[in-house]
C-alpha cells in the first residue's frame, strides 16, 4: 500500500482515506471540541501523510503512523484552539454509576443487594436486533455522553482499539482510561434500560 | 441459609466493565464470577453490559464531507503526481 501511494496512485489513497477517516474523525474529537474543527484535523493529517510519506519507513504500520500524526495535528489545534480538553482530570464523581435506590440499604440483612424492583430486568432479542432501533439508540446516546467518556468509548468499542493504543493515543494512564471506559459504558447501558423500560415504575 | 456473598451488587456493578476487560487482578475476578454465579440481577446486569458492547461494535457513523475528501483527492494529485 505504501508503494502504491508513493508512486502517486489515486485508487490507493481514495482506499486509506475511506479506511481511516471515521477513526481519525474520533481521535480527532479527543482534542478539538467540534466535528468541523476534527475534520479539519483530519484533513490537515491527511497532507501532513502525503508530503511525508517518502519519510515514512515502514517501522510502524500505516494505521499507526496515520493516527500519530492525527493526534500531533489534534494536539497542536487543541491548544490553539484553548479547547483542549483536560486529560488529566477525569469524569469520576466517586458516585455510584447505577442508582443507589436500586439497593438495598444499610438495615437490611443484604446491604447493597438489588431490591426487588431494582433489579435489571434482561432485555429481549427484538429489543436489540440490529436492524431495529438499538442501533440507532445507542448511535445517538454515544453522542451525548460526556467528551472524554465518548472518545474513550468510541475508540476502545467503536472502532476497536486496545487499551495501549487509546492511552498512547490520549496521553492518559490506564487508570484513567478504565474509569473513562466503566462510567461511558455504564451510561449507555443505563439510558438503554430507561428506554426499554419506560412507563415502568420503578421503586 | 448461605452466607451472603463477599462482593455486594452495588459493589460487582462498578466492576463489571473492568471485568469484561480482564482488568481486574484475579482474586477480584473470582470475586465477580462467584457473586454472578448466585445472583440472577447482577447477571442480567452484566449480559447488558455485553449487549450494550455488541451495539458500540455495530455503530458505523462519521465519514469525512465530500467536499473534503475531493479537495485530498486534489491535494494528492497535486503533491504525489503518478510516476510510472
Amino acid at each position: 500500500m505504501v508503494g502504491r501511494l508513493l508512486a502517486g496512485d489515486q485508487g490507493a489513497f481514495a482506499e486509506v482515506v475511506s479506511a481511516y477517516s471515521p477513526l481519525m474523525l474520533h481521535v480527532a474529537r479527543g482534542f478539538v471540541s467540534t466535528r468541523a474543527s476534527a475534520e479539519d484535523v483530519v484533513q490537515e493529517a491527511w497532507l501532513g501523510v502525503c508530503r511525508g510519506l517518502d519519510g515514512f519507513q515502514g517501522r510502524s504500520s500505516l494505521r499507526t503512523w496515520v493516527l500519530a500524526i492525527t493526534r500531533n495535528v489534534g494536539r497542536r489545534r487543541g491548544v490553539a484552539d484553548a479547547r483542549e480538553l483536560a486529560w488529566s482530570q477525569i469524569d469520576d464523581d466517586g458516585d455510584g454509576t447505577v442508582d443507589p435506590a436500586r439497593f438495598r440499604g444499610p438495615a437490611d440483612p443484604w446491604c447493597g443487594g438489588w431490591t426487588e424492583a431494582g433489579a435489571p430486568v434482561p432485555w429481549s432479542p427484538e429489543q436489540l436486533a440490529l436492524d431495529g432501533e438499538a442501533l440507532a439508540l445507542v448511535t445517538s446516546y454515544l453522542r451525548e455522553l460526556p467528551e472524554r467518556q465518548r472518545t474513550v468509548v468510541t475508540l476502545r468499542d467503536v472502532d476497536g482499539l486496545d487499551v495501549g493504543q487509546v492511552c498512547e493515543i490520549l496521553g492518559i494512564s490506564a487508570g484513567n482510561q478504565r474509569v473513562l471506559l466503566h462510567r461511558g459504558r455504564a451510561r449507555l447501558r443505563g439510558l438503554l434500560e430507561d428506554y426499554y423500560n419506560r412507563g415502568e415504575v420503578r421503586r | 441459609m448461605t452466607p451472603p456473598p463477599t462482593l455486594s451488587c452495588q459493589q460487582v456493578v462498578e466492576l463489571v466493565s473492568d471485568y469484561l476487560d480482564g482488568a481486574l487482578d484475579p482474586s477480584t475476578a473470582t470475586l465477580v464470577e462467584e457473586h454472578l454465579a448466585q445472583c440472577p440481577g447482577c447477571a442480567t446486569y452484566l449480559e447488558q453490559m455485553r449487549q450494550t458492547i455488541g451495539l458500540l461494535g455495530a455503530v458505523r457513523e462519521d465519514q469525512l464531507s465530500e467536499a473534503t475528501r475531493t479537495g485530498l483527492m486534489a491535494a494528492f494529485r497535486d503533491l504525489r503526481p503518478p510516476r510510472p
